[in-house]
């Protein structure tokens, strides 16, 4: 199906610091007694869904949510640790909306809409007094007032925090609104069920057909408008920090009903993660990027060193953070960072058992502070490192090396956050829309929250009050058949396959192939060898899968539907990253770097979002391009020497 | 390591189940225990058998979605860890081990060792909340909470709700999940002014579906994330509150 | 006051999920008789009839200690007891009163372990195959046992020494000759001894029970296993338990006889 699409970015114009006022004000309203007329479905519980269907439902919305999970608080937001950016400038340092506005373009590489972004820094002043009134236990000082800390290389203190369950507490007060709302009957929870298709009528999203996972039911649900929240797609390289369920199917699904699929090889490596310990490693676990502030990072300096920690002398050591980067050393950002580490373990350096990660060692600071205040900032996260790995990190060095985390690409979507495909939305990991090329640490649940809570009631209704008086469009609709006629027709295909391999098989494979090529760092030979192998690949997979059991619960059907988007995604990624021909942000390409070995920007020609559309056939995406526009932040070259 | 799983298999809600029973081999003690679960799966599935269905997501202790009964322990052997937090060292090679889904009325088996536990869903529904809709919201600091009131409304909040403290209870209550949720709005200022409604709301919902609390101190043992039983105190306390105060006299809040 | 809410269930569009096993709870105008309706608040009643209780096991053993006195103390000790508060109550109206009371509290106390143990028994229909317990103990998990075994002894305690049915040798008001006359039987001191150990279990478990039931927030007291408050349950039932087995095994010994 092709479409035509454009991109109309639909942002305001006039100063920055007015912009987002003046498009309140100027978006068509919905008159409170109309809003119960109108349905909104949305698509994942995570904080920017479970943010927008609160939000919708307070303000009259008919509302629909929908999840995959068995409760809405299990989404994968929950796992975020470490805090939550919010310009409050209660710290006194210096700190203001523009300031995290600047920050943020900036950590992004300079490939993200300065609107968007300072949007962001607005909203997130309000983030903090939403959350604290629902009950958020954010951590305290003894006077009472919130604590914050610094995170990420920002060099004010703005980030707010709940001990190291950030993630967890902000989605719980999230959660406990929105279950405020279902249980005053104003929003209709979907539980285990998990969406398979967009219906779009006459170019609008009307609806979605979902499959419930308990029975196998397809059913198709239909609103004014679909909003989907369903998080980012790093288990596209398989071993990633997120959870085991995170999948890109609802963005993918969408994105072959005509939403644009913008910036995908922007996918961000955490530093600071656990090394695999053999091939049947179901997930890499992040330990928090805090540990940087007190632990050292080296390798031995010789080739192949099999020696324990304790038993490498002081000058075999390479501290190689503190020797390239002596200003920032251990706390250079994410990307560069990861970068570092990657090549020493790919020039031989790495250790432990599989040679597969680097040391982050904390004898020094034990030495400096003593044991006690080093457990006392670290303990829990110290615990976690001796359960996973049976070492202890008192007496002998973690072992760490990067992980995919987090995808900064995604859905496109205008300063309304509505896609390519108008009446459908996308919101926090879901869209592409403000962090570039590359996230700072502690925005990600800010985006998600702004988004849900803020952002989309207030434009939602631009597009709503035109639809005022047309009735949903019925389930009965031939649209929905075919779309509920399709999905069947798809379970029944995987479970007719009758092959010989687990679709986790497949999953590790392609996973294998993303992360060697289109990983931390990327050639023009080895995405054109990605772009060879994925299809060759997917086409085992289409053929030599096999998925046991029926319709009703089946965990391998749900897995090997996942799996197969993320095939046609992964592709989509090597092709972007392929076409990106500069280093930005989380995308470093190797042809481009400075002498320095840092990533090296082409502003002249990819100073722009490439948004792909579908074209019917995976690896033929049709190309469109927005440009970016800085008029308030210069465009400079980012050192962290 | 070998090893021989004793696994209850049950088709669905209604069905009878029964043990069956898994040769895991060549497993490392660095697994989580669910990744030698899926080590089990894979080979069923390749081999043309039904694998065995358990919930998982996050595997890092923090969505509550795992939790199965290992050797008569809710999350097996290891204190204050979730089913995906313990490793495989934990047990010897050659053991055999009996893995049970949770048992309750209030979580019927959905299939196999996979729970629902909407019902956790219900009580949070019913009051688990601090109504602020969104943007009546005043500035963050503009109630200072004292420090240890903080801390402890986050010991209370940092429950996952995986429903170990249920399946652990040999009464089926669900008494340490939802005082804990009770205690993290309870304590807090912003959470007065719906505090009794909220605790008698809860309180009352709770029990439709689960049994009641005998003090034998099984779910804060069971606890991955070791929620104390002072917050069943709490509950205890402020329910009676909650039925003895004219609220609209007394105002919402007393000590 | 009262909360009249008619919300529909949460979870609108899940067609399972678990049944309740109990009926939802009719908030009423006087919101006390709520109270009765819900675990927690049988629960309440379980520790405060329970209180009751305690205080009357120990004022009972107290008075007992008269044994050792001699007869004619514990006579009139029994005979005080039935004149307490006159001329300002009739005779034996006091005594009445506190009979009263402790009826009500033991029907109380019986009817709501019967009717929380039918809840519990109803909230987990299918038992593991295999359990390890933690931090239940022996007490805590025999709790429904230890005191079906104290009511029972109760019933023949009172027809032992009250109502002297059970009782061949009874004569009314001669209650030193009565105890020693139905202690001498070693089945009778057998049963007594039995009976106050389940009972020093029942304590044992109840006491340290009610601080939590009853909310006790005091830091002294909580958190679980804080020595003082195991302290408390246990000093109690060494205290009332010790002395009650002192008094069988008196009779047995030949050390209180008549």
């Amino acid at each position: 199906m092709t479409q035509t699409i454009s991109l109309d970015s639909k942002v305001p114009t006039g100063p920055i610091a007015d912009r987002w006022n003046n498009h309140k004000f100027s978006v068509k309203l919905v008159n409170p007694n109309n809003k119960r007329k109108f349905t909104v479905l949305v698509v994942g519980t995570g904080l920017a869904g479970a943010a927008a269907a609160a939000s919708l439902a307070q303000l009259g919305y008919n509302v629909k949510v929908f999840t995959y999970h068995d409760s809405p608080r299990r989404a994968h937001s929950i796992a975020a640790q470490g805090g939550i950016n919010g310009a409050k400038n209660y710290k006194n340092d210096g700190d203001s909306i523009h300031r995290l506005f600047y920050d943020t373009v900036k950590g992004g590489d300079f490939r993200s809409r300065e609107a968007n972004v300072h949007r962001l820094a607005e909203v997130s002043v309000n983030i903090i007094d939403q959350c604290v009134a629902q009950g958020v236990p954010f951590a305290r000082e003894y006077g009472g007032m919130l604590d914050n800390r610094s995170f990420g290389g920002a060099q004010v203190s703005r980030t707010f925090y709940a001990k190291g369950q950030t993630g967890q507490q902000l989605l719980l007060g999230a959660y406990q609104a929105l279950m405020e709302q279902v249980g005053q009957g104003t929003c209709e929870l979907h539980t285990k069920v998990e969406m398979l298709d967009v219906v779009v009528k006459d170019g609008r999203a009307c609806g979605i057909v979902t499959r419930d996972l308990t029975t196998g039911e397809v059913q198709s649900h239909s609103g004014h408008a679909v909003l989907l929240a369903t998080g980012g797609y790093s288990n596209a390289f398989y071993l990633s920090t997120n959870a085991m369920n995170s999948n890109a199917t609802a963005a993918w699904r969408a994105h072959k009903k005509g939403a644009a699929f913008a910036n995908p090889c922007y996918t961000q490596i955490h530093p600071t993660c656990i090394p695999a310990s053999d091939e049947f490693q179901s997930k890499l676990t992040l330990m928090s990027e805090s540990l940087r502030n007190d632990g050292r990072i080296w390798v031995p300096k010789g080739i192949d060193d099999n020696r324990p920690a304790d038993q490498i002398p002081e000058d075999e050591r390479d501290y190689y953070l503190e020797r390239i980067y002596p200003s920032y050393g251990n706390l250079a950002p994410r990307d560069v960072s990861s970068r570092a580490a990657k090549r020493l373990v790919d020039s031989g350096h790495g250790i432990g058992p599989l040679h597969n990660g680097v040391f982050l060692d904390f004898s020094e600071a034990i030495n400096r502070l003593g044991e006690a205040v080093v457990r006392d900032r670290y303990g829990n996260l110290f615990d976690m490192y001796q359960r996973i790995t049976d070492e202890n990190p008192y007496n002998m060095p973690m072992r760490i090396y990067p992980a995919p985390h987090y995808t900064m690409g995604g859905l496109w979507v205008d300063y309304n956050l509505m896609t390519t495909v108008p009446g459908l939305y996308a919101l926090g990991e879901a869209n592409f829309s403000d962090h570039g090329a590359n996230r700072l640490g502690a925005s990600a649940l800010m985006q998600g929250l702004s988004d849900g809570y803020f952002v989309i009631p207030s434009t939602i209704s631009d597009y709503l009050a035109d639809l005022l008086g047309d009735p949903v469009v019925p389930t009965t609709d031939p649209e929905f058949a075919s779309a509920e006629a399709g999905v069947s027709d798809e379970v029944q295909k995987w479970l007719s396959v009758g092959g010989t391999r687990s679709a986790e098989h497949y999953h590790r494979e392609l996973g294998k192939i993303v992360w060697d090529y289109c990983g931390m760092a990327r050639n023009r030979t080895g995405l054109e060898k990605a772009l060879s192998e994925i299809p060759a690949l997917r086409s085992e997979f289409v053929t030599n899968v096999r998925i046991p059991g029926d319709t009703s619960v089946n965990q391998e059907l749900e897995k090997v539907q996942r799996v197969a988007d993320f095939f046609d995604l992964a592709e989509l990624m090597c092709r972007d990253a392929l076409d990106r021909e500069e280093s930005c942000g989380g995308h470093f390409r190797e042809e481009y770097q400075t002498d320095e070995g840092e990533a090296l920007r082409n502003d002249d020609d990819f100073c722009n979002v490439t948004a792909w559309g579908w074209t019917g056939q995976p690896g033929e995406p049709s190309k469109h391009v927005e440009p970016l526009e800085f008029e308030y932040v210069k465009l400079t070259q980012r050192s962290y020497k | 390591m070998q090893l021989k799983l004793k696994v209850w298999r049950q088709d669905g809600p209604e069905s009878t189940g029964r043990f069956e029973t898994y040769d895991a081999v060549d497993i490392k003690p660095d697994m989580s225990f669910l990744e030698m679960l899926d080590v089990v799966n894979v080979r069923l599935v390749e081999s043309g058998r039904d694998p065995v269905t358990f919930d998982s997501d996050c595997r890092e202790g923090i969505c509550g979605t795992c939790g199965v009964m290992i050797d008569g322990q809710a999350h097996g052997p290891w204190k204050g860890a979730t089913t995906c937090q313990l490793h495989m060292r934990a047990f010897r090679d050659g053991d055999t081990i009996v893995i049970e889904p949770w048992q309750s009325a209030g979580f019927p088996i959905v299939k196999d060792l996979m729970v629902d536990r909407s019902a956790f869903d219900r009580i949070v529904a019913s009051g688990g909340f601090i109504s602020a809709d969104t943007g009546s919201a005043p500035d963050g600091n503009e109630i200072p909470i004292p420090k240890p009131v903080a801390d402890s409304a986050m010991d209370a909040a940092a429950c996952i709700g995986c429903g170990a403290c249920v399946a652990a209870c040999p009464n089926s209550a669900a008494q340490l999940f939802t005082s804990a949720k009770l205690a993290h709005l309870n304590l807090l200022p912003q959470g007065q002014a719906q505090r009794f409604r909220r605790t008698e709301d809860m309180v009352e919902t709770m029990e439709q579906f689960f049994g009641s609390c005998t003090n034998h101190g099984e779910c804060h043992e069971a606890c991955p994330k070791e929620v104390p039983l002072d917050f069943i105190a709490l509950m205890n306390r402020d329910y009676l509150k909650s039925k003895m105060k004219n609220r609209k006299l007394a105002g919402q809040v007393f000590p | 006051m009262t909360a009249t809410r008619d919300k529909p269930t949460a979870g609108a569009g899940r067609p399972s999920g678990a049944q309740p096993i109990n009926k939802p709870v009719r908030r009423r105008s006087i919101p006390l008789l709520d109270l009765y309706q819900t675990a927690v608040g049988k629960k309440w009643v379980m520790a405060i009839t329970g209180l009751v209780l305690m205080g009357f096991v120990l004022v009972h053993m107290v008075g007992n200690l008269k044994m050792y006195v001699g007869p004619a103390d514990l006579d009139s000790y029994a005979q005080w007891l039935k004149t307490i508060g006159y001329p300002l109550l009739p005779k034996t109206g006091a005594m009445w009163l506190l009979r009263v009371t402790l009826l009500a509290a033991f029907v109380l106390h019986i009817h709501s372990a019967y009717s929380l143990t039918r809840m519990n028994q109803r909230a987990r229909p299918t038992n593991y195959s295999r359990r390890d317990y933690i931090a239940a103990n022996f007490a805590s998990r025999t709790m429904r046992w230890t005191g079906t075994i104290v009511a029972l002894f109760l019933l023949y305690h009172l027809a032992d020494l009250t109502w002297g049915w059970a009782n061949p040798d009874y004569v009314y008001g001669e209650v030193y000759n009565n105890v020693v006359a139905s202690l001498s039987n070693p089945v009778v001191a057998a049963f007594y001894i039995v009976a106050n150990l389940a009972l020093g279990m029942h304590l044992y478990h109840g006491i340290w029970s009610i601080f939590q039931t009853v909310g006790s927030m005091n830091p002294r007291f909580n958190p679980r296993n804080n020595p003082i408050r195991r302290g408390v349950a246990a000093a109690f039932v060494i205290v009332v338990i010790g002395a009650n087995i002192t008094f069988p095994l008196a009779v047995q010994f030949g050390i209180v006889s008549t």
